[in-house]
């Protein structure tokens, strides 16, 4: 068995004690961020993300996947809690977690998420093990227009996922696309759009717009609030479900675990939309539906498997094509970038250590996850009572150290406020930054290959739907295009979203 | 003609500035090249002009939809906020890391709702002992700690 012989590969790396250790570290820094609330995984992942750059590309992608699902657990730690979501993807257990807490339940609440996660996330690892092979061997055979146009159906998903206004999603990412071409153009060498500024030269480093984007952008915007956070820290006595809980839960896990496996390979779907979906799911299908927003554990226990599963799955994209699914692998590739590996199918053939090795350790991660944290939610909480006013200027810190060391360099900061003023006006004129950085890392992407498909076909622009695998990715974001534009779904995806906001 | 949705007004006009400046400074200062080799200005043109076209849909319909006010701008955490990340940068290389957090920290502090001059001091003692343990100390991040002028 070839995967098996894989898995092993990838199990002889994860388990070296310093690959342990950073799994470790990058798991404990991810969930002490991630349950901070209003500060998600991307922010989490670029605000750390300098700390790997002097690591090996092993390590330092363990540690980044470690940081990534360390940050989503802790969010949903948050969500339970605090009712405040520390990610996205944790706005649906808000609704029925937050309520289970009230009821004096945060305990079993807590403890489901987790169990659940566990259990999607094993699954997932091996989807990830078995799908990604054969996609990988598919993506090999990719030429510059499939290329092309599997960006684009990136950017569409990423469009139809952000809430709000499509058209306005996808002005973001045509903004995004954009500011990405700042720089060296490499095909003639010409400096775009630099203003005779030699930073510029280089192009705008993606860490720093992330961490305007997110990280600025959400500080300045929760000063903005004086709302007191209500945390139930007293309150979480009995972290053990009854068996009824589980009785209810694990079909919720199960279904959940295979929406978000599935969901979370198309690009741009991922965690969020598995957790939207499950919560959808588990509603129509309970016995119970009245109980939904008042306490239900399967609104708990699907979504958070759901968005697990998802969040994995979502890097087989990254790790077979090169594309990123969202903002959170687009930060993976800048990560392999800058230790100079370029993203793409070549990855598993010619570092099969480092491509197993961070399969394994999503495992190894998760099943992390659930034997510290547990015992150590108590920790989570006294962290939650810590009051904003000495948390912003903390993690202030961290970015502005985690920025400047990129290159030693003022300017980045510079950067990095301009993004966190843009993100800001952004948000207050709901835009969402999400596609927008996501056209940020595919700009010069998507224009090689544009540039390449066009002079192999001789400047006829109809490669892209004569040939067959091009064609299909087009049609797909045609579809989805369509699906959202009409108004009957579209007040559905209102719906959806209407949570959030 | 109302307008309904004031949001869309400044979200309109922010794509449009963008997409014109682009397409405009690219047409102007770049070669654009032929569809079978694109030169530099060809992308960005077309993006541009994609955007700025976007940028009167999202105008027109600040007329024809119902939207919500702009929430006001908070321009004190705004200005303090990134003001603090300027003054970061430009103080480490001449003061070091320990005036450099002072800075970033109290002009931070500033932009809150409570500022107690106590509080602030012993947070910032603080994160300055944690950054010099774990990025100086810990990660050997190059940084220098106190201000050139004093010869360490």
């Amino acid at each position: 068995m070839d995967i098996l012989d894989n898995l092993l590969l990838g199990f002889s790396v994860a388990m070296t004690p310093i690959h342990l250790w950073y799994a470790l570290v990058g798991v404990m820094l991810g969930t002490m961020i991630g349950v901070l609330p209003g500060v998600g995984p991307v922010a989490t992942i670029a605000m750390l993300l300098p700390i790997t750059f002097n690591l090996k590309p092993e390590a330092a992608l363990i540690m980044l996947a470690g940081i990534y699902y360390g940050s989503q657990y802790g969010g949903s730690t948050t969500a339970i809690l605090v009712n405040l979501p520390g990610e996205t993807a944790s706005v649906v257990t808000c609704l029925d977690g937050y309520q289970m807490a009230r009821q004096g339940r945060a305990g079993p609440a807590l403890a489901v998420a987790a169990l659940g996660s566990f259990f999607a996330g094993c699954v997932a690892t091996v989807v990830i093990a078995v799908a990604a092979p054969p996609l990988a061997e598919v993506a090999l055979k990719f030429g510059p227009s499939e290329y092309f146009s599997l960006m684009v159906l990136g950017l569409v998903a990423a469009t139809v996922l952000a809430h709000g206004s499509l058209i306005k999603a996808i002005a973001m990412v045509l903004l995004g696309l954009l500011l990405g071409l700042i720089g060296t153009d490499v095909n003639s060498g010409v400096l775009r759009f630099t203003f005779g500024i030699p930073e510029l030269s280089d192009g705008i480093g993606f860490v720093v717009v992330a961490m305007g984007m997110f990280g600025l952008a959400e500080i300045i915007a929760n000063l903005e609030l004086k709302g007191a956070r209500e945390v139930f820290t007293g309150k979480v006595k009995n972290l053990f479900p009854t068996r009824e809980d589980f009785r209810r839960a694990w079909p919720a896990v199960l279904r959940g675990t295979a929406l978000g496996s599935f969901l979370g390979i198309l690009p741009g779907g991922g965690s969020i939309l598995s957790a939207f979906g499950s919560y959808t799911v588990e509603k129509k299908l309970s016995k119970y539906p009245e109980q939904f927003g008042k306490g239900a554990i399967e609104g708990v226990a699907g979504p958070e498997s759901a968005n697990n599963a998802g969040a994995q799955t979502s890097f087989i994209p990254m790790l077979t094509l090169g594309i990123p699914g969202n903002a959170v692998m687009a930060l993976m590739i800048g990560a392999l970038m800058i230790q100079g590996i370029a993203p793409g199918p070549q990855v598993m053939t010619e570092k099969p250590e480092l491509f197993w090795g961070l399969i394994a350790s999503m495992w190894v991660g998760n099943a992390m996850l659930v034997v510290l944290n547990l015992p150590l939610i108590g920790m989570w909480i006294k962290l939650l009572t810590v009051p904003y006013r000495y948390l912003y200027p903390a993690i202030l810190v961290f970015m502005a150290v985690g920025v400047f060391s990129l290159s030693n360099n003022p300017w980045d900061l510079v950067v990095m406020a301009v993004f966190g003023l843009l993100g800001y006006v952004c948000t207050k004129l709901e835009c969402e930054p999400a596609p927008m950085i996501l056209g940020f890392i595919l700009g010069p992407l998507m224009e090689e290959n544009l540039r390449r498909a066009m002079l192999l076909s001789r400047g006829d622009p109809t490669v892209f739907i004569t040939k067959p695998i091009s064609a299909g990715f087009i049609v797909a974001s045609l579809i989805l295009l369509v699906i959202v534009a009409l108004p009957a779904l579209r007040k559905k995806r209102q719906e959806v979203f209407v949570e959030e906001t | 003609m109302r307008i309904t949705s004031p949001r869309n007004v400044w979200a309109g006009l922010m794509f449009l500035a963008f997409g014109l400046f682009f397409a405009i400074w690219a047409v102007a200062n770049y070669q654009m090249g032929t569809a079978v080799r694109m030169g530099p200005a060809y992308f960005p043109t077309v993006l541009g002009g994609l955007l700025a076209f976007l940028g009167l849909v999202v105008l027109s319909m600040s007329v024809t939809v119902k939207g919500p006010r702009v929430d006001t701008f908070h321009f004190r955490p705004l200005l303090l906020i990134l003001a603090a990340n300027v003054a970061y940068g430009y103080a480490m290389k001449p003061l070091g890391l320990v005036l450099a957090t002072a800075l970033l920290v109290f002009i931070s502090a500033f932009g809150g709702h409570e500022f107690k001059w106590k509080e602030v001091t012993l947070l910032y003692v603080f994160l300055i002992v944690f950054s010099w343990v774990v990025f100086v100390w810990g990660l050997t991040l190059p940084f220098p700690m106190w201000p050139e002028a004093l010869g360490y």
